[in-house]
Order: C-alpha cells, then sequence, then structure tokens
C-alpha cells in the first residue's frame, strides 16, 4: 500500500495525471478529433433516419443530443484507458507511490474535460443544424451533471475491459445498462429545460442524477483498490 | 464428482412433485378471474419466477461482497450460480408478463418502470457473463466479476425511479393497489392458496436448481486447476 497520503499529495497526483492526459491529446489529437467528428456524423445521420418535421424535431431535441454523446463518449472513453494500456503505462502509474484513487479521479477529470470539449462545440452546431437555440443554463447543468454520471462509470469500467481478451467491444455493453437511469432524466430534464418546464418537474429528474453521480464517485473510491490490485 | 447428498436427492422429487400440484393449481384448482378470464392464471407462474430471479441476483450480489472481503473463489461460484439462475427466471418472468399484458393492456409491451428495469437487469447480468467470457485468470474473473455485480444491482433502483418519475400503470396485487394501474385485481381465498403455493413451489425449485449449478460450478473449477496442473 502506498504510504499514507497527505492531501496535497493527492492534489498534486490527481492534477498530473489530467495533466498528462491533456498534453499527450494536445499532441495527439487523438480522441478529441475522433468524438467530435463522430458527434457530427451522428448528429447527420439521425437528421436523415428520421426525416422528421420541425415541430417534432423541436421535441426530441434532447434525445438526439444525449444520443449522440453516449455514443460519442464510449469512444473517447475506450481510447483513453487503451493509451494507458499500451506499453504498460498503466503499470507504471500504479507504482507510483501516490493513493490509487487519485489516479481514478485524474482520469475521470481528463475523460470529463473532453466530453466537455465535445460538447461546447457539438452544441452551437447543433443548434444551427437544427435551427434551435440550445444555449440554455438549464441544460448546461443537466449536460454537466448527466456527463459526471457516464464518465465516472464508464472511466471505472473501461479500466476492467481494458484488462480482457475482449477489449474495447466490452465497454458500452458493461456501462450502457448501468447509466440508463441518468440517460434517462438527463433527457427529461434536458427536454423540459428547453420547453421552459417549471422547476417542479425538473427538480426531481436533477436529484436523481445527483444521487447517482455521488453514489457512483463513492463506490469508484471503494471498488478501484480492487480492480487495479495485482 | 461427489454423489449428490440425499438432502439434494430428496429435494429434486419434492420440486418435481410441488411443481405438478402447482401447475394443478394455477391451472384448474383456482377460479377463473371474472374479468380477465384464464390468462390471469399466468399472474401464478409470473410473479414466483420474478421472485426467484430477484432472489438469485440479490444472492449474486452478496456472494460478490462476500468474495471481496475473504477473495474466497467458493463465493465466485455461488454467485455465477446465482445470476444464471436469476436470468432464466427473470426471463420467464417477463415473457410470461408479456403473455398477459397482450390482451389486458393490448400490448405485448410497454415502457413501463417495472417492465423496464427487470428487461434492464436482465441485460446488467447478461452483460456480467460476457465479462467473464472476456478473462482467463480465474482470480481476476472473480475479482471483476463481484464488482460488476454489486455496481449493476446498485444501479436498478435508479433505473426504476427515473422511470417511476413519468408515470406507472403496471398493477401491484399484493400489498397496496395504485388506482392508475390497469388489470388489477382481489385475489379471493383459492387464489391465494394456488398463489402462495406457487411462491413456495418455485422457492424450493430455484434453491434445488442453484445447488445443481453451485455443484456444476465447483467440478468447472476442479477442470480449470487440472488444465492449469498439466499447462505448467
Amino acid at each position: 500500500m502506498p504510504k499514507q497520503p497527505s492531501l496535497t499529495s493527492f492534489w498534486k497526483a490527481m492534477w498530473a495525471v489530467v495533466w498528462k492526459d491533456l498534453s499527450a491529446e494536445r499532441r495527439s489529437r487523438e480522441i478529441f478529433s475522433v468524438m467530435v467528428v463522430f458527434s457530427l456524423l451522428v448528429v447527420i445521420i439521425s437528421n436523415f433516419a428520421l426525416d422528421l418535421n420541425p415541430k417534432t424535431q423541436r421535441e426530441i431535441t434532447a434525445g438526439m443530443l444525449w444520443i449522440t454523446f453516449t455514443f460519442a463518449g464510449t469512444l473517447g472513453l475506450n481510447r483513453s484507458m487503451a493509451i494507458e494500456k499500451e506499453n504498460n503505462c498503466l503499470d507504471g502509474l500504479l507504482l507510483s507511490p501516490v493513493d490509487r484513487t487519485a489516479i481514478l479521479f485524474g482520469k475521470v477529470i481528463g475523460n470529463l474535460l473532453f466530453i466537455f470539449m465535445v460538447e461546447i462545440i457539438v452544441l452551437p452546431l447543433f443548434s444551427i443544424f437544427n435551427n434551435i437555440n440550445l444555449l440554455n443554463a438549464g441544460l448546461l447543468i443537466t449536460l454537466v451533471l448527466g456527463s459526471i454520471g457516464y464518465v465516472v462509470v464508464g472511466t471505472f469500467l473501461s479500466t476492467i475491459t481494458v484488462q480482457t481478451r475482449t477489449g474495447n467491444i466490452l465497454l458500452p455493453i458493461l456501462q450502457f445498462p448501468i447509466i440508463l437511469p441518468v440517460i434517462i432524466s438527463a433527457v427529461r430534464a434536458s427536454t423540459f429545460f428547453l420547453q421552459n418546464q417549471p422547476m417542479e418537474l425538473i427538480w426531481p429528474n436533477l436529484n436523481l442524477m445527483i444521487a447517482f453521480d455521488l453514489i457512483y464517485i463513492a463506490l469508484g473510491v471503494i471498488f478501484f483498490d480492487y480492480l487495479v490490485e495485482e | 464428482m461427489k454423489p449428490q447428498p440425499l438432502i439434494l436427492k430428496i429435494l429434486n422429487w419434492v420440486s418435481g412433485i410441488l411443481l405438478v400440484i402447482a401447475t394443478y393449481l394455477a391451472i384448474i384448482w383456482a377460479p377463473t378471474e371474472a374479468v380477465m378470464g384464464d390468462v390471469q392464471r399466468v399472474f401464478y407462474f409470473h410473479v414466483a419466477t420474478g421472485w426467484v430471479g430477484m432472489i438469485g441476483f440479490l444472492l449474486a450480489v452478496f456472494s460478490g461482497i462476500m468474495y471481496l472481503i475473504k477473495s474466497d473463489l467458493k463465493w465466485d461460484t455461488i454467485g455465477l450460480a446465482g445470476i444464471e439462475i436469476g436470468l432464466i427466471f427473470s426471463f420467464i418472468n417477463i415473457v410470461t408478463g408479456s403473455i398477459w399484458a397482450r390482451p389486458i393492456w393490448n400490448t405485448w409491451w410497454t415502457w413501463d418502470p417495472r417492465l423496464v428495469t427487470a428487461t434492464i437487469m436482465e441485460l446488467v447480468y447478461l452483460a456480467y457473463l460476457m465479462l467473464r467470457q472476456g478473462i482467463d485468470d480465474p482470480i481476476r474473473r472473480a475479482r471483476f466479476g463481484a464488482i460488476y455485480a454489486i455496481l449493476g444491482f446498485v444501479s436498478v433502483p435508479f433505473s426504476f425511479l427515473s422511470i417511476r418519475i413519468w408515470r406507472t400503470i403496471h398493477p401491484v396485487v399484493v400489498g397496496s393497489g395504485d388506482p392508475g394501474a390497469e388489470g388489477t385485481f382481489d385475489m379471493t381465498p383459492d387464489m391465494q392458496t394456488a398463489f402462495f403455493f406457487s411462491l413456495f413451489t418455485f422457492t424450493v425449485f430455484g434453491i434445488t436448481l442453484l445447488w445443481h449449478r453451485i455443484r456444476i460450478g465447483q467440478l468447472q473449477d476442479k477442470v480449470e486447476q487440472k488444465k492449469l496442473e498439466l499447462m505448467s
């Protein structure tokens, strides 16, 4: 076990992992560009696959958004953990004398930043393509809450799938059934925000996402040691 | 393989006999429900299989926790057995529910919280089996399996709640009734007898199957060990 870590060493280790992911990404631009282009392709394909009239389109905008981010997110999560597996980087990370939780949080924050960047780029484009204003504060809060739950579960599970024979293709199979409640609540809350519905309709959905996020963060902390111990 | 212990041999026969009686009670003996007719009889097996399925999954979660504490592969075998039993019985539960829903709700399927929750639980534990297939090292397989069994189960009530916030039409026959539910009914004493007998039967049947599955699991472990010994 690593030595009793102090809070400052925890923060340092966590930000070091985040920084490592960001600078690797800045040089390779592998994850980010793939996620953005993939998102746009999902937007375009669903537009033609569904071929909706403008009114229906407005009603299902939130659903389309979340489908896009759910699928694009898997690509990013898979890649982010696969990089660690190449050249045994994960072993190197785990051998470093820091709290393992700091590594988990570092990876989670790195992945969150990637998905946020994708969302920031896709949202305005989505607004333009579908002629609907998506720059809504409530929608942004929902995106943050939903993405946290999505990324926490996804990062944790990608640590599992990267160590299996089947590898990457397993991640969505493991992740999607678990994050279903987040997606349901997120779509609900997003739709309500876009329709300017009263907050009392929206709160239950937001609360559920907050509870989900907190519980899965806690579970991640509890179980991460078991995941990487040899 | 060790011969079956006496209790298991008795259980084999008892569950067989109980199943015959329960079928008789449900199909012939119980009175026909006034509004729904014969299709209501599916209810006796529908609830009982759902109950056994849930017990199987709960056992898997418990075994998962025990494995992580004790690191004893025995718990992995029990957990896997629980999940396989859970998957089969939940599947029967969903199919029988669908058969009932066709005439009563006028549709095979609706996106009601209970239906979706049952299905998503089925998918979580199918994913669990796929995860296990992808890992060769038995210890790692047991550890990842245990963690996933727990993580997956925690999400189940969230799924239920998130859809519940929308609405539900699924009837609640046992316990309090929701006035919005469609297809609900009051059980007569005879129906209750058939119902509780069926519940008891499937519990015994589930335990018997579980026991057999654990024995097969032990045999699988032994084969795997021999293989490893041969290769080393």
